[in-house]
């Protein structure tokens, strides 16, 4: 028997039946429901116009507002949740939400094509948190692009919108009835959506997971759907077989014992940041520049390694670190190091019916020094240009350890083995940094492309291996701060 | 009795008309439009070469699929395949050649826009390719131009060149700029009886669009109309470029007799239409040893594209704006359109004026470092005078001139001096990151300089009971030019603006209408809209004379009021009253700006009413490893004359700056060898976001600012001016990229942080050859 997909939009419960699984949430808005405030700028998460808010219990008898993007969000992971757009906020007495007002106040909307993007997004800080800094205000717009205003109005209407004092919202108000109502949209068995010969499987368990990938070994796996929803409003791909990790407990999972952070394939970088930020400030820092939040708040980091891109952020520091990935299939379970999980331009080692269910970071060790650092046109929400990750342990002056992985410079993300090498077992001087610096122009030949010759690469790529050690044996800035 | 002050008037700041409508996703936008049944929905087959003859187009396989309901190529459009704005000639879909990746070829319409995506894969095309020119390097060799070139100049160039004291040549790269209006190109065609077309087009040119769908149809203008209520933003690229999308939908909707929606994803169109126009410039400068500039020799060659579209005007326009703020004894200035196999480029906020700006700004930073001197100071040293040095390439004479008031005042308030200084420190303490400082004036001429242009109509209905309906022909796409007019509106009937109706803008209303561009819709739609509202008045005022029996002069409106000697009755009562005793409610309004007109032959004239000016100082730090880099801090003021709304004006001032900064910094378009764009979407196309703000953003409009020329209650035209504030940011740059080269240093637009390290790697490597020699 196949299900429909059960959710609430705002307040009133939806069971939608016959859309294409694929079909985005933001199509099903201005289509189906002929709700028109959620725009559509770009229909790849990159311009924030088409922001919505999904709402979960936070698993503290409250709500979790997470803005996410509806242009690449598919409909049926909507499944047990809320769903709050634009239109919902104005109370029905025509009275706006703090937010809204806000925005009018600061003279915040010129065209006003972005506004509703950028009110959830303000709308979903303003539920996290009631005073926001400049930079958490800023990291917290990332995602949101406006063409008109240049912005300064928009941020002092977020000041203005905790500054009017409100402390709850008429969605606090109902949050315990919400609450419940979405615990009663819970399903016990997975959701298992069918149309038109295309199905749509959202397993909550690894063994559920486990026994459909063995049935259905070429079924597509989709995880927070950021890299994947691409693939459906921009190369109009098909899939007969769809099944989602969001739901999977197990894969949702961050745990750290004493020598390793062990993080859930399924476990989005929204989550995954504070534990990372703890142990390695720098790559929390490059996970504040990964994307922006609402596309944080789906993308996994099983989904940013299984999509193996050269130019994606997450292999080059997990690799320096020495992360191991545990891969599950028919067979069981296996492991492997990072850097041998990636075989080629988007090949890797993961064969029919597996999948990635987590990574094993070990812990620093004492000695170790660690940063990455992102090259991109643009400081927020870009894609690398160039990714660095540095790993060095030193005792007595030498170097014992080295792993330098990097993005952007081959066909995957890869350690730079040579310039290693020249650095194993000398000492931590600029001298033997220098001779591992003409080493990396033998480790790569980088991409020549739209974000950066391969000049340029090579060149900041060397240049990102000296500020590293200005960085670790200096006082000076060796870089602009971000925050 | 104490008269109230309406609410809404002149030089309020009050908010964006629709302001509450964007917050609450109620405003209504193109592709919002409630569809009527039977909509189809179109797609539009583009070219996948940059330069081939279409040997053939096979349809079959598109009209066989599932819910396509017609196909149109080239050879189906009943009337003229033309859309071109100045020149004939330019094809909505290609007729027998293709010029550029991207070019559409065909186009379906059908239930959907899957149906009809997937349809169009079905088509079959034969390309013969032909070899494309895609650099401006390439064009100009090949001479090879979308319209002929200009020529603007005064005394005699190549003679004092010759005898100049010091002299240099060299070149600059400007990058082009996406519009990335957030609400893409659309248009619904909706046919009406008689053959009629109604079209909701996302423009800023409804009656262009209005005139190409005419001659496409093959109708008189009359049967076409275009209406729309705002745009999602518009930035030059809704001027020409609607006609292309309006006119594929209404063919399609001609053809399949049923309405027809076209709206263009992000990559279509960021592929198919056209772009600011990237420029290479080419000079030879002459000047003394103070810094001084004697002569220049500028050369401006713009990509156009495969059309000429706008490019011969904005191409003049960059030579209008290439003495920026500076006198040139002897100059002489020449304009290329090339032609290109790449997108047709087209107007884009200043319209050229940026690019030939920056080219003198950048001629100007190279003679202070070549004379050791603060940019600054070469700045003021080259000024235009206020009665002597004061007239232009274009021998217009330049009246209005505060940029000595202007500059004093910046120069105070940003500490400029004592800044340069502490930047001089930080730069010799050794450290990799490198701080820069940049001031950069403004002068932006304001008025269409083609002249006939500079016209505007307006219609005012007062109903009766004393609300008001105000149309005109200028289009809202976020500038506030509605509330603008509404306020002039409101102000001369001394009403409260909301009693003012801003009604949609539509060619059935108010025709032969301009652009909204060139900065002009207030200065135009607002006079025009005034002498509207002053035909109402005129007759209100006259029937109030007579039907209270008091002179004419003694009848005023004031605070919501009519006041006729001792009878005081509130507008309403009085419109009544009017209505019952048959004084016609209903006015047009026509303006047409005095004084200005230009001779393209002997290129001179008084092509602007007046000049708009503003001076911007930006601080930079770089990262000498990577080229990365902040704009820590930036001040900005800016003339607006008397402003009409202080709220609206300071926000196109931000908004431009911030524009314009995107431009000069992050925004790359980027070609592949085969003349691909690869930056079509904003995973590629970077336009700055919140954090790119300044740290530091002290904005400020100039409170002296008054408008000498006769213009709508003295304000000053605001639209474009301020984008070019932005070049403080670019010079910053370059002088932080100079600090860190030990000299001087080469920096092209736009300066991406790729570009930013190469250019101090190169200024190194280049001193260092120069050392080695030298040894
Ligand atoms: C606007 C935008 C900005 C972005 N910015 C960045 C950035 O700054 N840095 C960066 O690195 N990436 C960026 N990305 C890419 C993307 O967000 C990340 O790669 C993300 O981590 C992918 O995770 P996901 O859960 O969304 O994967 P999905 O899109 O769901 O899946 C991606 C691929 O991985 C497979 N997959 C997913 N999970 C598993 C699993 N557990 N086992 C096996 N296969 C699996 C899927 O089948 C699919 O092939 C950006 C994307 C967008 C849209
Ligand atoms: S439409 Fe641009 S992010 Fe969704
Ligand atoms: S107001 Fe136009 S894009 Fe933000």
């Amino acid at each position: 028997m196949a299900d429909a997909v059960r959710f609430l939009l705002n307040d009133e419960e939806r069971a939608v039946e016959g859309f294409d699984p694929t079909t985005t949430v933001l199509e099903y808005l201005r289509g189906a429901e002929r709700l028109y405030g959620t725009k559509e700028g770009c229909a790849e998460g990159d311009c924030g116009a088409c922001t919505v808010v999904i709402t979960e219990p936070d698993g503290d008898g409250g709500l979790r507002y997470e803005a996410v993007n509806s242009c690449i969000r598919f409909l049926p992971t909507l499944d047990g949740r809320q769903l709050i757009t634009v239109e919902d906020l104005k109370a029905a007495d025509g009275t706006l939400h703090p937010v809204q007002q806000a925005m009018v106040e600061a003279h915040a909307s010129q065209c006003g094509f972005c506004t509703p993007g950028f009110v959830m997004s303000m709308f979903a800080l303003w539920h996290a948190n009631k005073s926001p800094s400049r930079e958490e205000t800023l990291q917290a717009l990332a995602g949101n692009l406006c063409r008109c205003t240049g912005y300064r109005p928009i941020l002092d209407a977020c000041q203005r919108m905790v500054a009017a004092g409100e402390a709850t919202d008429s969605f606090d108000d109902r949050a315990q009835e919400t609450a419940e109502r979405l615990a009663s949209l819970r399903r016990l068995v997975g959701l298992r959506y069918v149309t038109g010969g295309k199905e749509f499987l959202a397993p909550r368990t690894l063994a559920e997971l486990t026994e459909i990938m063995a049935r259905h070994p070429t079924a597509q796996v989709l995880a927070g759907g950021t890299d994947f929803g691409l693939w459906v409003t921009k190369q109009h791909r098909e899939f007969e077989r769809l099944v989602w990790l969001g739901e999977v407990a197990e894969l949702r999972r961050l745990a750290a014992s004493d020598t390793h952070l062990e993080i859930g394939a399924g476990v989005t970088w929204t989550n995954a940041l504070p534990a990372l930020e703890r142990h390695w400030p720098s790559f929390g820092e490059l996970v504040r520049r990964f994307a922006s939040p609402p596309i944080r708040n789906s993308a996994t980091i099983g989904g940013n390694i299984a999509n193996a891109s050269p130019i994606g952020d997450g292999p080059p520091p997990l690799i320096a670190l020495g992360a191991t990935v545990v891969l599950a299939g028919p067979g069981g379970e296996r492991d492997l190091p990072l850097e041998d999980f990636f075989h080629d331009y988007r090949r890797t080692d993961l064969k029919a019916g597996e999948i990635v269910v987590r990574l094993r970071v070990p812990l620093p060790a004492p000695g170790l020094e660690f940063a990455c650092y992102k090259l991109s046109k643009r400081l927020d929400q870009d894609i690398s240009a160039a990714c660095a990750a540095f790993a060095v342990r030193v005792q007595g002056g030498l170097v014992v350890e080295a792993r330098f992985a990097f993005g952007g410079m081959a066909a995957t993300p890869k350690r730079a083995r040579l310039a290693e090498a020249a650095l194993a077992g000398r000492p931590w001087t600029q001298g033997s940094v220098e001779a591992a610096v003409a080493a990396l122009a033998r480790d790569f030949t980088p991409l020549d492309d739209m974000r950066a010759s391969a000049r340029y690469r090579m060149a900041s790529a060397q240049n990102l291996l000296r500020r590293f050690y200005l960085e670790t044996s200096g006082t000076a800035p060796a870089r602009i701060a971000y925050g | 009795m104490a008269e109230m002050r309406i609410r809404g008037g002149v030089a309020e700041g009050v908010a964006h008309d629709s302001a509450r409508k964007h917050v609450t996703g109620e405003a209504i936008y193109t592709d919002d439009i409630a569809e009527p049944p039977g909509t189809l929905h179109a797609y539009v087959l583009m070219s996948t070469q940059a330069h081939a003859r279409l040997v053939s187009i096979d349809v079959s396989g598109v009209v066989a699929m599932p819910g396509v309901a017609a196909v149109i190529t080239a050879a189906d459009i009943p009337g003229r395949n033309d859309v071109g704005p100045i020149f004939p000639n330019e094809p909505v879909l290609a007729a027998g050649i293709v010029e550029y990746i991207g070019q559409p070829v065909l186009a379906v319409a059908a239930t959907s826009i899957k149906a009809a995506r997937a349809a169009a894969q079905r088509a079959r095309i034969d390309y013969a390719p032909l070899p494309p020119v895609l650099a401006i390097e390439e064009a100009l060799a090949a001479q090879s131009f979308v319209a002929p070139p200009h020529e603007m100049k005064r005394g005699d160039a190549g003679r004092a060149l010759g005898r100049a004291p010091r002299r240099f040549k060299g070149s600059l790269r400007i990058g082009g700029q996406d519009h990335f209006y957030l609400e893409g190109q659309a248009a619904l065609a909706i046919p009406q009886e008689d053959g009629d077309m109604l079209v909701h087009s996302s423009t800023q040119h409804p009656s262009e669009v209005q005139k190409m769908t005419a001659r496409l149809l093959g109708l008189p203008i009359h049967a076409v109309t275009c209406e729309v209520r705002r745009m999602g933003g518009g930035f030059g690229g809704k001027e020409t470029q609607p006609a292309i999308i309006a006119g594929i939908a209404a063919v399609l909707a001609w053809k399949a007799k049923r309405p027809v929606k076209l709206r263009l994803d992000r990559d279509d169109d960021m592929l198919m239409t056209g772009k600011r126009h990237d420029f290479l410039a080419r000079y030879d400068v002459g000047h003394d040893d103070e810094g001084r500039i004697l002569a220049m020799d500028l050369v401006l060659a713009a990509r156009a594209g495969h059309t000429a579209d706008l490019s011969s005007s904005i191409v003049d326009r960059a030579l209008f704006h290439a003495d920026n703020c500076y006198f040139i004894p002897d100059v002489r200035l020449i304009g290329y359109c090339c032609k290109t196999n790449t997108q047709s480029n087209t107007a884009f906020r200043g319209f050229g004026g940026p690019q030939g700006m920056l080219a003198i700004e950048h001629v100007i930073d190279c003679i202070a470092r070549r004379v050791g001197k603060d940019p600054l100071e070469v700045r003021k040293l080259n000024y235009y005078g206020t009665t002597t040095r004061n007239v232009t390439p274009y021998h217009q004479a330049i009246e209005d001139n505060n940029l000595a008031e202007l500059t004093a005042a910046l120069e105070a308030s940003s500490a400029y001096v004592a800044r340069r200084r502490e930047i001089e420190q930080w730069n010799g303490t050794g450290s990799v990151l490198k701080k820069g400082l940049a001031f950069t004036p403004l002068k932006f001429g304001i008025s269409f300089t083609n002249t006939f242009l500079n016209q505007a109509g307006a219609l005012i209905h007062v109903y009766s009971d004393g609300s008001v309906a105000l149309n005109h022909g200028g289009t809202e796409m976020g500038q506030g030019l509605y509330i603008k007019i509404a306020q002039i509106v409101a102000e001369e009937f001394q009403i409260d603006v909301e009693r003012v109706k801003i009604t949609a803008t539509t060619t059935a209303k108010v025709p032969n209408t301009s652009a909204t561009a060139a900065s002009s819709g207030t200065d135009l739609n607002g006079m025009a809209a005034q002498a509207a509202a002053r035909e109402i008045k005129t007759r209100l005022i006259a029937f109030a004379a007579r039907h209270f029996q008091v002179p004419t002069g003694a009848v005023r409106f004031a605070g919501n009021r009519v006041i006729a000697g001792e009878t005081d009755v509130s507008f309403a009562e009085l419109v009544g009253l009017a209505y019952k005793a048959r004084v016609s409610l209903s006015s047009t309004g026509f303006y047409r700006t005095p004084l200005v007109h230009y001779d393209r032959a002997t290129a001179s004239g008084r092509p602007f009413l007046y000049f708009a000016y503003g001076v911007a100082v930006a601080e930079v730090i770089v990262d000498t490893l990577t080229g990365e880099y902040k704009v820590t801090r930036a001040d900005l003021l800016h003339d607006v004359g008397r402003s009409i709304n202080p709220a609206i004006d300071l926000g196109q001032i931000e908004g431009g700056f911030i524009q314009g900064m995107g431009w000069l910094t992050t925004e790359e378009l980027w070609w592949d060898k085969q003349g691909a764009l690869k930056t079509h979407a904003p995973s590629t196309y970077k336009i700055p976001v919140a954090r790119d703000l300044p740290a530091d953003f002290r904005v400020k409009i100039w409170e002296r600012g008054e408008n000498p020329a006769e213009t709508i209650h003295r304000s000053k035209a605001v639209g474009e001016p301020p984008l070019m504030l932005a070049n403080a940011v670019f010079f910053a740059l370059k002088d932080a990229v100079c600090a860190a080269s030990g000299g001087d240093a080469h920096l092209d637009a736009p300066a991406t942080p790729e570009r930013v390290l190469l250019a101090i790697m190169d200024a190194k490597a280049s001193a260092q050859k120069l050392a080695a020699s030298a040894e």
